[in-house]
């Protein structure tokens, strides 16, 4: 009875330590994370989420870079040639097999037909950034397989935007978006 | 170990009596200035004073810069030309903060390279090296973060590439990458948050090299000999040393005389040889300059970050046992970082027990083979993400972990060492003795060579 009674006093002790310990942690973390959450994007920042842009009268042969989010992103219409080119290569060679594109399943195959925003294949919208360390990637046939070249560390990117030679891991990233035929839209956060 | 016996403070000035008994202050300022000082240290310690000299021009410089700075995308590259041509004397102000920062590194790597060289790492200042290993990392932030402020596409895309590094952490990486920069790209929350962190972290700075020299004011300096001072008593110890004031100060303060005319003249004659003029464009997120360069106190550690790329079969393998998780871009992060972290670790990678290089015959070798390396690396960070750079530096990354992994640990065990002398004094005596015998010998030939 009386050995009860000593861990009892002994445990109640115990139990106060660690609870005002822990609500102590607790109240301080809680402190803490408005002065951490406040580096997170701020409202105005996020509000910039659509852009909706024009392109009737884009050339077959040519492309536009527009800024969305603060990155460019690049809106080509390809000409059949391009289109053929891309659609020739098998996912088997390419060094990202996954086509990284928001309008598709996360597991989409890098196939051409993934990549294009339309069925003819005609239209290819993508993030303008490099996926090895976020230069912007010189277009209009540039590089070794006439899609895209990122001049910082030699990233080579085919007609379909996807990595061919170079340090960049993946593909470039394709955002959500939209198309009616005139404008595209971008929506939402891309999801690379 | 036991501490360096101090001269006794006793004042007598009633006023410091009264003062000093409440606040020690005055017998602090005494026991900083009076602290006995090996006596043998050569021109390779001057660079500590160096160092904080700069510090102060920094913050001095820096402080009256923000009065005209404009922090906000539209305008911080309008305000920085305005600090050039309207602002009373700005254009002297920025080259000297901008070529400052420039000396401030050569003076660390000097310093740092003294400390690798002559032991300075070793038991009992393990400490000291390693405050100021944080030192140097917190003054490569306060640069990296300095160089973004002007705007430019230099330092725009500087910022770029050096955010997303923080990518490469794996799942975490793009929300990192977000939370760093307060948005989805650099933009203007990103150069404000910047800013704020330019201006505290070189008060983080003074405050580590408080503590730097608390440090080693408590094991007392290294010395060219790695012996340590005698501490039997004062009057032993005072025989190996000399008090800091005079003599340290007038030597240290002659030594930053001739490095300031050296500042001066990179700041009147060729403020802007370390800089690059692409910085003179301002930023645009959708141009990347064709050949992105860090400031060249960043090159080699930008080397040692570009080396393992994809083909390099340890990068594979890595890759491999990883299960993928650790990729080429993880890899090279890793890579400079840890290339950091071998400096930090040399106390206990070293297995010597000789403290200086000065006796360790194969050491030297090594060691001076480091610093070629050290500027081989420099200059492949400079050049373009091509043959045959990636393969030198490739190579030359490897000397660096080698140089900390293997050949420290291994040459404590194979090196035969050279004879220490037992004491300091013994050693200055000697060095003193053939300083008189050289010149006597001089004179002599100058002597007996006959006049014309």
């Amino acid at each position: 009875m009386s050995d009860t009674v000593t861990d009892e006093t002994a445990s109640r002790r115990d139990f106060l330590y660690i609870a005002t310990g822990a609500a102590g942690v607790v109240t301080m973390g809680a402190a803490a994370w408005p002065l951490v959450d406040q580096m997170n994007p701020s409202a105005d920042v996020l509000a910039l989420a659509t852009r909706a842009e024009p392109v009737g009268d884009l050339e077959p042969g040519t492309q536009i870079t527009v800024k969305w989010r603060g990155k460019p992103v690049f809106i080509r219409r390809r000409t059949q040639a391009e289109i053929d080119a891309a659609r020739a290569v098998g996912v088997n060679e390419l060094p990202d097999p996954n086509a990284r594109n928001a309008n598709r399943p996360s597991d989409a195959p890098a196939d051409d037909a993934d990549r294009a925003v339309d069925e003819a294949g005609e239209w290819l919208v993508m993030m303008g950034v490099c996926t090895h360390l976020g230069c912007v990637p010189l277009g209009d046939g540039a590089g070794e397989f006439g899609g895209w070249f990122c001049p910082c560390h030699g990233s080579h990117y085919d007609t379909a935007g996807r990595i061919r030679k170079g340090p960049a891991p993946q593909n470039l990233p394709i955002p959500e978006v939209t198309f009616d035929g005139e404008t595209i839209t971008l929506i939402e956060e891309y999801k690379a | 170990m036991s501490a360096i016996p101090h001269p006794p403070f006793e004042p007598k000035n009633k006023f410091v009596k009264w003062v000093d008994s409440r606040l020690p202050v005055f017998g602090l300022v005494f026991a900083t200035l009076t602290i006995p000082t090996p006596k043998n240290l050569n021109w390779m310690w001057i660079w500590g004073i160096v160092l904080a000299a700069f510090l102060v021009v920094q913050l001095a410089t820096g402080i009256v810069l923000v009065m005209h700075y404009t922090p906000h995308a539209d305008m911080a590259f309008a305000s920085v030309e305005h600090i050039m041509r309207n602002v009373n004397g700005g254009w002297l102000l920025r080259y000297a903060h901008a070529n400052g920062a420039s000396m401030f590194f050569i003076a660390v790597y000097m310093h740092i390279f003294r400390g690798l060289y002559y032991g300075s790492y070793k038991n009992p200042r393990e400490i000291t090296w390693i405050i100021g290993i944080l030192i140097y990392v917190c003054m490569m932030a306060t640069a990296f973060m300095g160089y973004v402020l002007p705007w430019g596409q230099m330092s725009f895309w500087g910022a770029t590439v050096i955010t997303n590094l923080f990518s490469a952490i794996p799942f975490v990486g793009g929300d990192i990458v977000s939370f760093l920069w307060g948005g989805f790209s650099v933009d203007n929350p990103t150069l404000n948050r910047f800013f704020s962190l330019h201006y505290l972290l070189p008060f983080v700075i003074a405050a580590l090299v408080a503590v730097h020299i608390w440090a080693f004011h408590s094991t007392g300096n290294n010395n060219p000999t790695g012996v340590p001072v005698r501490t039997k008593d004062l009057e032993t110890t005072k025989k190996d040393t000399l008090p800091f004031w005079p003599y340290y100060v007038i030597k240290d303060l002659f030594a930053l005389a001739l490095f300031l005319i050296f500042f001066v003249v990179m700041v009147f004659f060729m403020p802007n040889f370390m800089g690059h003029p692409d910085n003179y464009l301002e930023a645009n997120p959708l141009v990347t300059p064709a050949h992105i360069v860090p400031e060249w106190y960043f090159l080699p550690f930008y080397a040692i970050l570009r080396a393992f790329t994809a083909d390099v079969w340890l990068v594979q393998f890595t890759s491999f046992v990883t299960g993928g998780l650790v990729d080429a871009k993880l890899f090279g992060v890793l890579a400079m970082f840890g290339a950091i972290i071998a400096m930090a670790l040399a106390p206990w990678l070293d297995t010597s027990r000789i403290i200086s290089g000065r006796y360790r015959p194969q050491f030297k070798w090594w060691f001076w083979l480091l610093v070629v390396d050290f500027f081989i690396l420099m200059w492949v960070g400079a050049m373009p993400a091509e043959e045959p750079f990636a393969t030198i530096s490739l190579i030359a990354s490897a000397y660096w972990f080698g140089y900390f992994f293997v050949i420290l640990p291994m040459l404590g065990f194979t090196e035969k060492t050279k004879q220490l002398p037992d004491t300091v004094e013994d050693a200055f005596d000697e060095m003193i003795e053939a300083k008189y015998a050289k010149k006597a010998k001089a004179l002599g030939d100058t002597a007996a060579t006959p006049a014309e």
